[in-house]
C-alpha cells in the first residue's frame, strides 16, 4: 500500500491501465499466443495424440514440399480465394448500388440479401449438395432433364465441383458484403453528387471518380475479410462432401480441410501443425500484401 | 417434550447422515464411453440396466459422443484421470492405445485366454497378447447383400447366389429415362460406402489374388486378381442398361433405402435403420460367390476394455461390467437391438440365429469372413475411392490406376509399421 501511495499520478494511472488490461492480456496469451506457440512448436515434432511427441526437426516440411496433395490443395485455396473474393465483391457492390437507390420495399429486399448469411453453412450446404445431385434427386438436373438437356456433373467431376461448392459460399457472404457497401455508399457526402450533377457529369464518371475512390476503405475492408474467409473455405467443403472429403480426386480440398483430416484421420499431429503454420503464414502474406496494395497514401 | 422432540431429530440427522455415508461407501460408480450410433445406445442402456440390477452396489454412466470427436476425447481424458474406466474402441486401434499406455490387460483369472481361444470366433485372438487379452467385443459385423423384394420380383428375378447372376439380375432392374439418364439401379455402388470393404477382402480373392501379405503390412492386390477385381467392380458401371451408377443418389444406403436400387452390400449394422424404413420389403442374401462357388467376406467389431483409470474397487467393478458385456446373454440382447452378430459361435450359431433370415446370411458370412488390419481405415479406403475415381473421372486404364492405389498404400503401411 505504501508503495503504491509513493507513485506519481501517472505511475497511478498506468498502473491502472494495466490492472483493467490484465484481463484480456491473460485472456490472448492464454487461449490466442500459447496455443499458437505449441502449434508451431509441434510442427517440429512427430505426435499422434495418444503417445509421446519426439523430436522430428524439419522432416513434417519436407514431407509437406514432397507431398502432391498438399500442392494440389494449395492450388485450390488460391482458386477459391481468385475466384470468390472478385466474383462476392463485384455481386455484392451491383446489388448495394441498385438497394441503395431503391425506395420499394428497401428493407424486405434487404432482409431478404441477409437472409442466407444467418443461416447455418452447414444446412445450406446439405440443401446445396442435394440440388446438385444427378438425376432423379437433383433439383437443377431433374430440370435440365425435363427440358431436354444433358445431366451436367455438377460436384462428381473434378473441373465443376469446386466452382459447384463455392456458389453457395458465395451467395452465403452476400449478405454481408452488401450491408457493409451500403453503409460505406450511406457515407459519402451528398453535397458530392450534388456538385457532379450541376456539372453535368455522367453517371459513369459519376461512379469511376466519385463512388468507389470514397468507398475505398469499405473495399479495403471486405477485400481483406473475404479473402481470409475463402482461404479459411472448410464447412461448405466438408459438408458437400461427407462421403469422400474434399473430392472427387483432392479437386475441392482447401488447405484446412487437409489440415482437419491430417490431424483428426490420420492422427499425424506434427504434419497437421507443419500445414497451420504454412496456411498462417500465407494468411498472414496475403493480408498485409492487400494492406500494401489497397492502403490510402 | 421439546428435549425428546431434539433429540428424535438429532438421532435422525445421524442417522440419514450414516446412512449417506455407508451407502457412498458402498456404492461404485463406473463410467462407460462409447461413440453415437443410436442403436449401440440403446443396447447398451438395457445391458446397463440389468448389470445395475444384478449388481444393486455398482452404477454404469454411459457417455457418448459423435465419432468425429470420440478418439480426441478419449485421448486427452484418461491421462487427465478422467473419463471412462471402460471404454469401447474399434479393434482398428489397439495398438494405439496400448502403446499410449491407455488400457491395462485383462485379468487372467477372469478371461483366461485358452477359454476365450475356445469360445470365440478366431479373429478375436488379435486383441491377444501373450496369455493375455486386452480387449474383448460383445458384438461382430459382417458384410451381405441386402435386395428390395418388390424390385426383384417386378424384373422377375431370383436373389443372385453368384457374381455373374448379380450382375444378370442388376441390369434386368436398372431403369434410364428415355434421355438415357439412369433412374432407377439395380445394384448401388460406392467405394466410400461398404465397397471398399468388399472389393479389397471379397472381389479380390474371388479373382484369385490374395490383397495383403505379411499380416497385412504388404499390399498384394497389384496383380493380374487384383486388376481382373477392379475391372469387374468398375465395369459394373458399363453396359446397356448397366448394373449400376456411381454416385447415384449420393449414397448408396440412400438409395436402397428410397426404394431406388435392387441390391445393396452392406454390414450387418445397417439391419436396424432399414427395419425402420416403412414401405420397404428388403432380404439379405450371403454375399454372391465366384464362378467356382467360392465365397468370401469382411468383418470387423468393436472391443471393450478397461482404462488405466480404472484402480481399486472400481478396477473390480469394471472387471464385473466387463464380464457381464461379454456373456451370452448380452451378446443376445445386442444382436436383438443393434443387429450385430454375438462374438461367440455358441451363441450366434444357435438354430434360431444361424436360420434367422435375417441374421442368417451374416452369421454364415462370419465363416469364412477376414478380417483387414488397418493401419489408417479412412486413409485405405481413401486410396481406393481415388483408384475408381482415376478410372471413371479421369479415363485411366485398371491397371495404371491399380498400381498408383498399392504404392500409396504401401507407403502408408511402411510409415506406420516403421513407428510402430
Amino acid at each position: 500500500m505504501q508503495l503504491y501511495r509513493n507513485l506519481t499520478i501517472r505511475q497511478k494511472q498506468i498502473v491502472w491501465a494495466w490492472a483493467f488490461l490484465a484481463l484480456p492480456v491473460v485472456f490472448y496469451t492464454v487461449i490466442r499466443f500459447y496455443p499458437t506457440a505449441n502449434a508451431v512448436l509441434i510442427s517440429f515434432q512427430d505426435w499422434n495424440l495418444l503417445g509421446d511427441r519426439t523430436w522430428a526437426g524439419l522432416d513434417n516440411y519436407a514431407k509437406l514440399v514432397a507431398d502432391p496433395v498438399f500442392w494440389q490443395v494449395f492450388r485450390n485455396t488460391f482458386a477459391y480465394l481468385i475466384l470468390g473474393t472478385p466474383i462476392s465483391l463485384v455481386i455484392s457492390f451491383i446489388v448495394a448500388y441498385h438497394l441503395d437507390k431503391t425506395r420499394f420495399m428497401h428493407g424486405f429486399l434487404r432482409m431478404l440479401y441477409f437472409l442466407p448469411f444467418m443461416t447455418s453453412a452447414v444446412a445450406m450446404a446439405w440443401v446445396w449438395r442435394w440440388f446438385y445431385q444427378p438425376v432423379p434427386i437433383g433439383l437443377f438436373n431433374n430440370a435440365l432433364a425435363s427440358i431436354g438437356i444433358p445431366q451436367i456433373n455438377f460436384l462428381n467431376s473434378t473441373t465443376n465441383a469446386l466452382p459447384a461448392i463455392l456458389a453457395p459460399a458465395v451467395w452465403a457472404g452476400l449478405g454481408f458484403q452488401i450491408i457493409i457497401f451500403m453503409a460505406g455508399l450511406r457515407a459519402i457526402p451528398r453535397s458530392y453528387y450534388e456538385a457532379a450533377r450541376i456539372d453535368g457529369v455522367s453517371t459513369w464518371t459519376v461512379l469511376w471518380e466519385i463512388t468507389l475512390p470514397l468507398l475505398k476503405p469499405t473495399i479495403v475492408f471486405l477485400v481483406v475479410f473475404s479473402s481470409i474467409g475463402f482461404l479459411r473455405i472448410f464447412d461448405h467443403v466438408f459438408n458437400m462432401t461427407t462421403n469422400n472429403p474434399g473430392g472427387p480426386l483432392n479437386s475441392t480440398k482447401p488447405l484446412v480441410l487437409m489440415i482437419y483430416q491430417t490431424a483428426f484421420n490420420s492422427f499425424d499431429m506434427g504434419y497437421a501443425a507443419a500445414q497451420t503454420v504454412v496456411l498462417f503464414l500465407v494468411l498472414l502474406g496475403v493480408s498485409l500484401l492487400q494492406l500494401r496494395i489497397l492502403r490510402d497514401r | 417434550m421439546r428435549l425428546n422432540r431434539l433429540k428424535t431429530m438429532a438421532f435422525a440427522t445421524t442417522a440419514s447422515a450414516a446412512m449417506l455415508i455407508g451407502s457412498t461407501a458402498s456404492a461404485v460408480e463406473i463410467e462407460y464411453w462409447q461413440y453415437f450410433f443410436d442403436a449401440r445406445v440403446k443396447a447398451m442402456e438395457q445391458l446397463i440396466d440389468n448389470f445395475q440390477a444384478e449388481n444393486p452396489d455398482i452404477t454404469v454412466t454411459m457417455t457418448h459422443f459423435p465419432y468425429a470427436d470420440y478418439r480426441t476425447k478419449v485421448a486427452a481424458a484418461i491421462p487427465a484421470g478422467e473419463g471412462p474406466d471402460v471404454v469401447q474402441l474399434f479393434y482398428g486401434w489397439l495398438n494405439d492405445y496400448v502403446a499410449a499406455d491407455l488400457i491395462q490387460p485383462l485379468p487372467a483369472d477372469t478371461f483366461p485366454a485358452d477359454e476365450i481361444d475356445a469360445e470365440f470366433f478366431p479373429m478375436v485372438q488379435a486383441m491377444k497378447e501373450g496369455d493375455q487379452y486386452w480387449a474383448l467385443p460383445t458384438a461382430v459385423r459382417s458384410l451381405a447383400l441386402f435386395y428390395n423384394e418388390r424390385l426383384l420380383e417386378e424384373a422377375g428375378v431370383e436373389p443372385p447366389e453368384t457374381l455373374d447372376e448379380m450382375i444378370e439380375a442388376a441390369r434386368a432392374m436398372t431403369k434410364v429415362d428415355g434421355a438415357g439418364n439412369v433412374t432407377q439401379v439395380g445394384m448401388t455402388a460406392g467405394m466410400t460406402a461398404q465397397d471398399h470393404h468388399w472389393w479389397r477382402e471379397v472381389l479380390v480373392r474371388q479373382f484369385g489374388g490374395e490383397p495383403y501379405l505379411d499380416d497385412y503390412q504388404t499390399v498384394n492386390y497389384n496383380t493380374p486378381a487384383g486388376e481382373a477385381a477392379l475391372d469387374f467392380y468398375v465395369g459394373m458401371a458399363d453396359g446397356d442398361p448397366p448394373a449400376t451408377a456411381f454416385g447415384f443418389m449420393d449414397e448408396p444406403q440412400a438409395a436402397f433405402k428410397a426404394g431406388r436400387a435392387g441390391m445393396h452390400i452392406d454390414g450387418s449394422f445397417r439391419i436396424g435403420s432399414l427395419e425402420d424404413t416403412r414401405g420397404l420389403k428388403w432380404g439379405v442374401t450371403e454375399l454372391p460367390a465366384n464362378a467356382e462357388g467360392m465365397r468370401s467376406n469382411y468383418s470387423s467389431y468393436w472391443v471393450n476394455a478397461i482404462t488405466t483409470k480404472a484402480e481399486g474397487e472400481k478396477y473390480d467393478a469394471a472387471v464385473k461390467f466387463m464380464e457381464y458385456v461379454t456373456s451370452d446373454e448380452a451378446m443376445q440382447i445386442w444382436l436383438d437391438v443393434v443387429g450385430e452378430l454375438p462374438a461367440k459361435p455358441s451363441v450366434g450359431m444357435t438354430e434360431d440365429n444361424a436360420n434367422d433370415p435375417v441374421f442368417g446370411p451374416f452369421i454364415r458370412g462370419l465363416e469364412y469372413a477376414n478380417t483387414t488390419k488397418f493401419a489408417n481405415e479412412s486413409a485405405q479406403r481413401q486410396i481406393l475411392v481415388e483408384m475408381v475415381e482415376r478410372m471413371t473421372l479421369q479415363d485411366m486404364s485398371a491397371s495404371e490406376s491399380l498400381a498408383i492405389a498399392a504404392e500409396a498404400e504401401q507407403k502408408l503401411l511402411d510409415e506406420y509399421y516403421a513407428d510402430n
